[in-house]
């Protein structure tokens, strides 16, 4: 073949593709942009539902106790003599969830500072690993160790020395321990936020510019001054945020809680101490869905779900914008 | 060369002042050139905006057929954003616009009735990074288009890249291992693989922008080996930083500065005789 | 002058004395910290060890074919087994992951490449996180209402349908990082070849960013594995096998619940070897995801969507 039947080839098929392709319409593309809309806006739609179903679910026990219904603390389903009163459960919720950051926020972060500052990557490595697993472990198993393991430690390691020592002269420890209570609630969830708190604390620390560091090694500070003068006061909103994260997260725990917290009913779950029995909001629910005497029973059950709804929410968005004025949403390598 | 010069409003100083060419009508053509190509892209009054910056002013060009083209300039010359617009790939870059003719075989592209996304299945394109699709290999990458533009003629899918990849002078190299990931090319196969990938849509013009600046003189030599052969088949635009490069291989040159078009005319007479005091000053390398 | 230079010398000698003596402190103080991390380290790893071992010499002893495949017998007799239970779990699991992973793939994909910075990407992103942080037990309530009082059973549906609005933002999350990780040049080249969009984003865009976006589904799917809460009031639990999608099924995590609960050791030897196939499912999901994850070198900050 001569070069000119080549290029005659050659422009014939030009020819040939060019009526294949131009002949194509894009409506396709119409119709993909459709879909990811349409799957975006189910997300919102998504959001929308859960406010109205808990909303209208909860509209009998709004009505019927009004704004009673977050300061009562009397809990009866018995018929004639209903009373639904969350406050008890606020409190259960608040305390249990208090106890957790107390103990989950600073070790967390210790956890953090040691990933990310001290060990050599040939040992945070797998560490880290090691502490995802103990995120990827279901809350149920946490439950199931805590209730027949780890409860009878605390109560021989921690509660009954404090009970011993303390309990006859301060109210705070002034109950019999028997596991089942507040405390070993607060310091299972403890151990549940770990890995959220630790794992974003960590990601912050990992932002902070070495520069920051080596200027303050440079002036002579100790690993521990450089944390304190140029690390934290770096990223110290993003911590406050992941703390956050954590409460969430600690605040909606269901059915962990509803294995160690006792289940104490109506006022009686008002901790007046550290080894009182009590309920959260979440273990209210999920104790008693199933069982619920009446409709309004019910309803009250899904008013707590709304509190519930209100306070994670509340928690969430603080600690998102406390993160996300720290951490700008990286707009991803573009080119 | 010295790439410190940034965008068009900065360190226009007096002295490189020159008369706005390009703002009159009058249509730069080459000069002294006997038998003159038709043109087969007529660039009239182009302008190009990044948001509210304005990155070319008033371009009007021809592009002749069966001719390599090469733009040339300082840095943030607007050579790069007026090849982009030769494609419309310009706009496509959040916040971009641009506005004006490029009117290819007496069809403006740059019409509103024009589908921006078959333009680009007439005008090929090569980047200055190689980037060759990630999960395909050699085969897929080159035949993607062709496929994902419906195409389903096994044959003549085979046909095509046998031919682009020969055509872009890769085919001896990659002959046995048509499988093997893109990626797994160096990056001088990887640009010949994107050539390769872009001749396959059969394009009428190749818009190269830089298409060696990332590449090794070795590799970046092939390159303009094959630029050269593929022009009695197609019409070639290339951009480059490199003028040694744009003397070799290219039969036009255009000079830009600061978003316009200073000088276009004939390769030889544009590096030998250049018209204007400014492609003087940067062809002899004072500035740039 | 004498003098002056005499304090002079006295000062730096003070000066440096000083801090020789807090420098000692100082080294003491950084001491004491390293010990105080490395103990936080030892009090995260001691009840993951705790756990692992507990539910492994447990778990092991009840384990059984007849455990595996059967139905629950009599709670005392320790007879029968969690047959139901992991049916109903691979069952509402699967049809929850096959509403959640489309929806939250195109979502992302919405944020990644056609949303922009407007308005309602910026609120999709904002609801998006909200979703993330909701309890369980407020989404196994939406279920209740939405599905159960409306088809007027318990059932697969509800389930799924709950834990789906679990599993979406955090497909919805990694999917928009992935395809935010692929160079805009890979997107460019399909474009100068004039293949359209969607087509460019299905069979370019995504299939760059594929092993990220397996990374978001895994992680959904093993969180969603575990959850417990908002399956109580869903999909109830049954001891029966399943019998239809508007029917009652049981789930793995309600099975431990509802073992755990009953005062017979017998019940909990049963809780335990269920606990273990759970946890073997969703460390199974894990370890894939690494070793994805280690095949292809990809990296997400995976932790922070598998916890929120």
């Amino acid at each position: 073949m001569n070069s000119a039947t080549l290029k005659d080839d050659h422009q014939e098929r030009r020819k040939k593709l060019s009526n294949l392709l131009l002949s194509k319409k894009k409506p396709m593309d119409r119709a993909f942009f459709g879909i990811v809309l349409g799957a975006a806006g189910y997300t919102l739609f998504l959001v929308a539902l859960i406010v109205y179903a808990v909303g209208d679910g909860s509209t009998e026990i709004f009505s019927y106790e009004g704004l009673e219904f977050f300061t009562g603390t009397d809990w009866n389903a018995v018929y004639g003599r209903e009373a639904f009163g969350a406050l008890p459960y606020i409190i259960g919720t608040l305390v249990t969830a208090g106890i957790a950051m107390v103990i989950g926020v600073p070790v967390s972060i210790g956890i953090a500072v040691f990933l990310s500052e001290i060990s050599p990557p040939r040992i945070s490595t797998p560490l880290s690993f090691v502490i995802e697993l103990l995120a990827a472990v279901p809350s149920i198993v946490y439950g199931l160790w805590a209730l027949f393991v780890f409860r009878f430690w605390i109560v021989d390691l921690i509660e009954k020395p404090l009970y011993n020592a303390f309990g006859d002269w301060i109210p705070f420890f002034g109950k019999t321990p028997f596991g089942l209570d507040v405390f070993t609630a607060g310091i299972v969830l403890s151990i549940m936020i770990i890995p959220i708190i630790s794992a974003i604390s960590r990601e912050l620390l990992k932002a902070v510019p070495d520069t920051q560091r080596e200027a303050a090694y440079s002036l002579g500070a100790t690993r521990w001054e450089t944390l304190r003068i140029a690390v934290f006061p770096y990223v110290k909103s993003g911590l406050f945020g992941a703390a956050f994260l954590g409460l969430g997260r600690a605040v909606g725990e269901t059915i962990l809680v509803t294995m160690v917290i006792g289940n104490a009913v109506g006022v009686n779950a008002i901790p007046t101490s550290l080894f009182s029995q009590s309920q959260t909001l979440a273990s209210v629910i999920a104790n008693e869905f199933n069982e619920a005497a009446s409709s309004l029973h019910l309803s009250a059950l899904i008013g707590l779900g709304v509190v519930l709804l209100m306070l994670t929410m509340a928690i969430n968005i603080g600690g998102m914008l406390l993160l996300s004025r720290m951490v700008k949403v990286s707009p991803g390598v573009r080119e | 060369m010295s790439r410190t010069l940034k965008g068009p409003e900065e360190e226009l100083s007096p002295t490189l002042q020159v008369s706005k060419v390009s703002e009159s009508v009058e249509i730069e053509r080459p000069t002294e050139v006997k038998d003159i190509p038709p043109a087969k892209l007529s660039i009239r009054n182009l302008e190009a905006w990044f948001g509210t910056k304005r990155a070319l002013k008033g371009i009007n060009l021809d592009v002749r057929e069966n001719s390599i083209t090469a733009f040339i300039g300082p840095s943030g010359c607007g050579k790069t954003t007026l090849i982009r617009c030769l494609n419309r790939m310009h706009e496509m870059t959040p916040g971009a616009s641009a506005k004006g003719q490029a009117i290819l075989d007496g069809m403006d592209m740059y019409d509103a009735k024009v589908d921006p996304v078959t333009i680009k299945r007439r005008i090929g394109m090569v980047f200055q990074k190689p980037n060759p699709f990630p999960t395909m290999s050699i085969y897929d990458n080159v035949a993607a288009g062709l496929k994902l533009n419906g195409i389903k003629d096994k044959k003549l899918i085979d046909d095509i890249v046998r031919e682009s990849l020969e055509g872009a002078v890769l085919w001896e190299e990659v002959k046995n291992e048509l499988n093997k990931p893109g990626m797994g090319l160096s990056g001088g196969q990887q640009q010949r693989l994107c050539i390769a990938r872009a001749l396959a849509m059969q394009p009428e013009i190749l818009l190269m922008d830089e298409p060696t600046s990332a590449l090794d003189p070795i590799a970046s030599s092939k390159i303009e080996e094959l630029v050269h052969g593929m022009k009695k088949d197609l019409t070639v635009v290339i951009v480059t930083h490199n003028m040694q490069q744009a003397a070799r291989v290219s039969d036009y040159t255009a000079f830009m500065y600061l978003g316009e078009l200073i000088e276009y005319g004939d390769t030889k007479q544009i590096f030998e005789n250049p018209r204007m005091e400014l492609t003087e000053r940067y062809i002899s390398g004072k500035f740039g | 002058m004498e003098k002056i230079q005499q304090e002079k010398a006295n000062l730096k000698y003070q000066l440096q004395n000083t801090m020789e003596r807090k420098s000692s402190r100082k080294r003491k103080i950084n001491k004491l910290v390293t010990i105080l991390c490395i103990i936080c380290v030892g009090l995260a790893i001691v009840p993951l060890g705790s756990i692992l071992f507990e539910v492994i010499k447990n778990g092991v002893s009840a384990l059984s074919v007849e455990f595996l495949t059967q139905r629950p017998g009599s709670m005392i007799s320790g007879r029968g087994g969690i047959g139901p239970a992991i049916q109903g779990t691979l069952i509402t699991v699967g049809i929850a992951s096959i509403i959640a992973a489309p929806v939250g793939i195109f979502a992302g994909i919405y944020l990644a490449e056609f949303a922009g910075n407007g308005p309602l990407p910026h609120a999709v992103r904002f609801f998006n996180d909200v979703l993330t942080g909701l309890p369980s037990i407020v989404l196994g309530i939406v279920g209740y209402i939405v599905i159960v009082l409306v088809i007027g059973s318990f059932s697969v549906w509800a389930g799924s349908f709950a834990l789906s609005i679990i599993m979406i933002p955090i497909v919805v999350r990694v999917t928009e990082e992935s395809l935010k990780v692929v160079p805009n040049s890979i997107r460019e080249a399909g474009y100068s070849l004039g293949i359209p969009k969607w087509k460019i984003t299905l069979h370019i865009t995504l299939k760059t960013a594929f092993s990220g976006v397996l990374t978001g589904i895994v992680i959904g799917i093993s969180r969603i594995a575990g959850e417990t809460a908002p399956l109580i009031m869903t999909i109830l639990g049954t001891s029966l096998f399943f019998t239809g999608f508007d029917d009652p099924v049981d789930a793995l995590p309600l099975r431990i619940w509802r073992l755990a609960s009953q005062p017979y050791d017998s019940a909990h030897a049963q809780g335990w070897a269920a606990a273990l196939i759970l946890i073997l499912i969703v460390l199974l999901f894990s370890v894939t995801l690494r070793l994805l994850a280690a095949r292809k070198g990809f990296k997400v900050r995976v932790i922070r969507y598998s916890n929120v």
